[in-house]
């Protein structure tokens, strides 16, 4: 057991710190959003300057070959500075499937993503899929060497101004993934503004045309590639959520000694106290979760990882939704003006609940993840003698609920 | 025991809703229900057609132009009229400022004022708060100097909601350093046109604009718009804080939004075959929240009870606003959530009432991310609900 990061980590994290504190302010990120791109150019060089575009691509592919604390680590930095640029999307998520899947043609991409060229993002969700990762409906059919995909996307993270999209579809063997160039015909892309300033889209599909090649890994095989990415994605969320967690913490604690009323600091009363103690607690849980989500990134059962994925989105989630709401509180009508970094963060923390499924979902996930195995040992029970039967894992469910 | 609307009050009820079905202009009633925007003139479109009833605030004595209901009444009117979607009748006005005027106002005050606030001439807005000056409200800063027959009034308010629409305020002003801090503070109502007074917008966390800064520089207001007595000031604002009670609780208004999140969970795919509101997970939050707006209704009902025995308001009204804050947070906080991945959708553009374009997600979903991130506030304003607690400790269980 050892919770230490290593000395690159650290390093990694002190200069992120340092570029982002000085140049990602608050005013610089309202104008990125204004701007309704998504992406501020500048900002995304300094990135690629800085080696994180890489750190989800090996060597040989020109990346530098991180592992998920390494992830862990910036996705922390850029909650922490509320970052909105597609660093979640391009970077860990999307690279991961072509590192994962991609032919040696399409990872000739990768280059480009570590050098800032080549923005990414998955286009999986549907308008009635709601996170659910099986429900796709839109459809790729094979015409002579090439493929034709019709159907809608939509809530696509990044998707407009990404230069190459994943995008999922049904063909005759299953879902199956395309890589797709941003800007292609029969294929229309809405930029729409979300509420914490990122950019979403809405994708639509009419008989868009690509060659066979486009096929990320086996036709049918895009299922276990679509939900390892989203386990990338939740354990980012979770480190993103913790990092902003902590601003918001460290922002509320410093309005609690400085503001005052009745002639003393807020922070002496009582009633505020152990409000700001129940946020540390939750603030540290949900630490705790996130640093489990990317620990499980890597196991082999898929099992193990659904339910450490889940229960580290749902907790996560709780969290970042007390720590939010509690931290606008505190700071009374400064906390619902748009002055103040504090209800950023707030919106920010309370999307990152409704991005790769929320409370709800994920506890149905853990508790079907729970529910599976369970069966599957009981089985195990059932037909295997005494002395090669295997341990029956912790039943426990959650009891706890939201708390609202 | 009866914990019914007599026949009577269900009559009135019928009466209310014809009325409104009857009266509420389509497009102001579609804003309402559609979060859009709404603008002064709808406001006060709708106060105008509410005076022809004489509605705008039938509570209020005779002499005065009301109709000395009781708040069992009011509470209908108010409901029905939420549940329709018309407009909030807002309180600055109808239920802040004119019991004040008409307990501790001249006549000549009376006279002028509370007729321009039943027909909708002067929007009103409330002047208590400043940048130092919020839970710990005695310590407000802005002074007001007597020179003569006038106040010479210098400082800065903020929240200030729809000043930007207003055109009077009524302001707690310090008149006095001398003593406790209560002790020196006086009540003006200044025209908001006045010289000196500069409104400045503050945007808040739903990028909308629907508070204030108000400054004021070398403001001259004529000492026949103070009430009562110089340095009086805080015993009124006290008064009027016991005024706003039913109010608070925003039954209607939650009755409206309980009704809306139902519609969109049932109009929202769970992603597995069938609406949302038929997923058990889901479906039973909406009923808990559902459980809590019933049991407010009655504690409501209760207080209504308790004021007609006792002619007095009592510490309840914080117990109503405690739960009733809660429970529109909730309320918004779900339908937010109904949404999924919709819930991220902001449009601002899609909320005013030119907007003729298409907007993009579930049909239901414009507005609601939005309210979810205003309602913070309704457990700041009006006396933060810490205050509340404080106050229901003290008051109500003697701690
Ligand atoms: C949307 C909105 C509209 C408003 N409209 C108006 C308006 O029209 N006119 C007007 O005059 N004002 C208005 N207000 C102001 C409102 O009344 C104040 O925001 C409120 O009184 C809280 O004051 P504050 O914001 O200064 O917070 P603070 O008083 O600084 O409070 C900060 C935090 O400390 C807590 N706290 C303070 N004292 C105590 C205590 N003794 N014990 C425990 N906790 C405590 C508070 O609950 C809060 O969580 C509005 C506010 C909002 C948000």
């Amino acid at each position: 057991m050892d919770f230490t990061f290593t000395e690159e980590q650290v390093q990694i994290r002190d200069s992120l710190r340092r570029f982002l504190t000085e140049t990602y302010t608050l005013d610089r990120r309202r104008a990125i959003a204004r701007a309704g791109t998504g992406c501020d150019p500048e900002i995304w060089r300094q990135f690629a300057e800085l080696g994180i575009l890489g750190l989800g691509i090996p060597q040989p592919l020109g990346g530098i070959g991180g592992d998920a604390f390494d992830a862990l680590v910036v996705m922390e930095e850029l909650g922490r500075a509320l970052v909105i640029e597609p660093y979640l999307s391009t970077a860990l998520v999307c690279a991961g499937i072509l590192v994962r899947a991609g032919s040696p043609a399409q990872q000739q991409l990768l280059a480009g993503v570590a050098t800032g060229e080549n923005r990414l993002a998955l286009a999986h969700d549907e308008p009635d899929s709601r996170w659910r990762l099986d429900a796709v409906a839109t459809r790729a059919t094979r015409k002579g060497a090439s493929w034709v995909l019709n159907g809608r996307k939509a809530m696509v993270p990044d998707g407009a101004g990404a230069d190459h999209l994943v995008i999922s579809a049904r063909t005759e063997s299953g879902v199956s993934l395309f890589l797709v160039p941003g800007a292609s015909e029969h294929m229309t892309r809405t930029a729409l503004m979300s509420h914490d300033g990122s950019s979403v889209a809405e994708i639509t599909l009419e008989g868009l045309r690509v060659p066979a090649d486009a096929l990320i890994g086996v036709e049918g095989g895009g299922l276990p590639l679509v939900e390892a990415a989203s386990h990338v994605a939740v354990a980012g969320l979770c480190s993103e959520a913790v990092g902003a967690m902590d601003a918001l913490l460290a922002l509320t604690l410093a309005y609690v000694k400085t503001r005052r009323q009745f002639g003393v600091p807020i922070g002496s009363f009582q009633a505020l106290q152990h409000r700001m103690a129940d946020m540390l607690l939750h603030a540290e849980l949900a630490r705790s979760m996130s640093y489990l989500a990317s620990a499980k990134l890597g196991v082999r059962s898929v099992g193990e990882r659904r339910r450490a994925i889940s229960a580290a989105k749902f907790l996560v989630g709780r969290s970042a939704r007390l720590v939010g709401q509690e931290a606008v509180q505190i700071h009374g009508g400064m906390g619902v003006s748009e002055e103040l970094a504090t209800s950023h963060y707030f919106k920010r923390l309370t999307l990152i609940n409704a991005s790769f499924g929320d409370m709800d979902h994920h506890l149905e996930q853990f508790a079907a993840a729970t529910t599976a195995e369970l069966h599957s040992a009981a089985l195990t029970t059932i037909h295997s003698t005494p002395a090669t039967r295997r341990s029956v894992p912790d039943s426990r469910s959650p009891q706890a609920r939201p708390g609202r | 025991m009866d914990l019914n609307f007599s026949a009577e009050e269900e009559r009135f009820r019928s009466e209310v809703r014809a009325f409104v079905a009857a009266k509420l202009p389509a497009a102001i009633r579609d804003k309402v229900l559609g979060h859009k925007r709404l603008e002064r003139e709808d406001f006060l479109t709708w106060v105008r057609i509410l005076n022809t009833r004489g509605w705008v605030a039938p509570s209020w004595p005779r002499r005065f132009g009301g109709q000395e209901w009781d708040p069992a009444r009011q509470l209908i009117l108010e409901e029905e009229c939420a549940l329709a979607g018309a407009p909030p009748v807002l309180s600055f006005g109808p239920r802040m400022v004119a019991p004040v005027i008409m307990t501790f106002g001249n006549q000549a005050q009376q006279e002028y004022f509370l007729p321009r606030i039943l027909n909708g001439e002067h929007w009103w807005c409330q002047g208590y708060s400043e940048p130092g000056a919020g839970s710990d409200l005695a310590s407000l800063k802005t002074r007001a100097e007597r020179r003569g027959d006038t106040y010479v009034v210098n400082g800065q308010k903020t929240w200030t909601t729809l000043a930007q629409y207003a055109d009077w305020i009524f302001c707690l002003v310090r008149t006095s350093q001398e003593g406790r801090p209560q002790a020196g503070i006086s009540f003006l109502l200044i025209d908001m046109k006045s010289p000196g007074i500069t409104v400045r917008p503050i945007v808040m966390l739903d990028g909308e604009h629907e508070i204030n800064e108000v400054w004021f520089d070398n403001v001259e207001v004529p000492v026949a718009n103070r009430i009562g007595e110089e340095n009086a000031g805080w015993t009124y604002a006290k008064f009027l804080l016991g005024h706003e009670r039913v109010s608070n609780a925003a039954l209607g208004p939650s009755k409206r939004a309980l009704r809306e999140l139902k519609a969109i969970a049932a109009a929202t795919p769970s992603g597995g075959g069938r609406p949302l509101i038929e997923v058990p997970r889901f479906r039973d939050r909406i009923a808990e929240v559902e459980i809590d707006l019933m049991a407010l209704e009655v504690m409501v009902l209760r207080v209504i009870a308790m004021d007609r025995e006792r002619h007095t308001p009592g510490p309840e009204a914080s117990l109503l606003k405690l739960q009733g804050s809660q429970i529109q947070q909730a309320i918004s906080a779900l339908a937010m959530e109904a949404l999924g991945p919709y819930a991220a959708l902001h449009q601002p553009l899609a909320l005013s009432a030119g907007w003729t374009g298409s907007s993009a997600g579930p049909p239901l979903g414009l507005g609601i991310t939005g309210r979810y991130f205003n309602y913070r506030k309704v457990s700041i304003y009006a006396g933060s609900n810490e205050i509340q607690r404080n106050i229901i400790a003290r008051h109500m269980l003697g701690l």
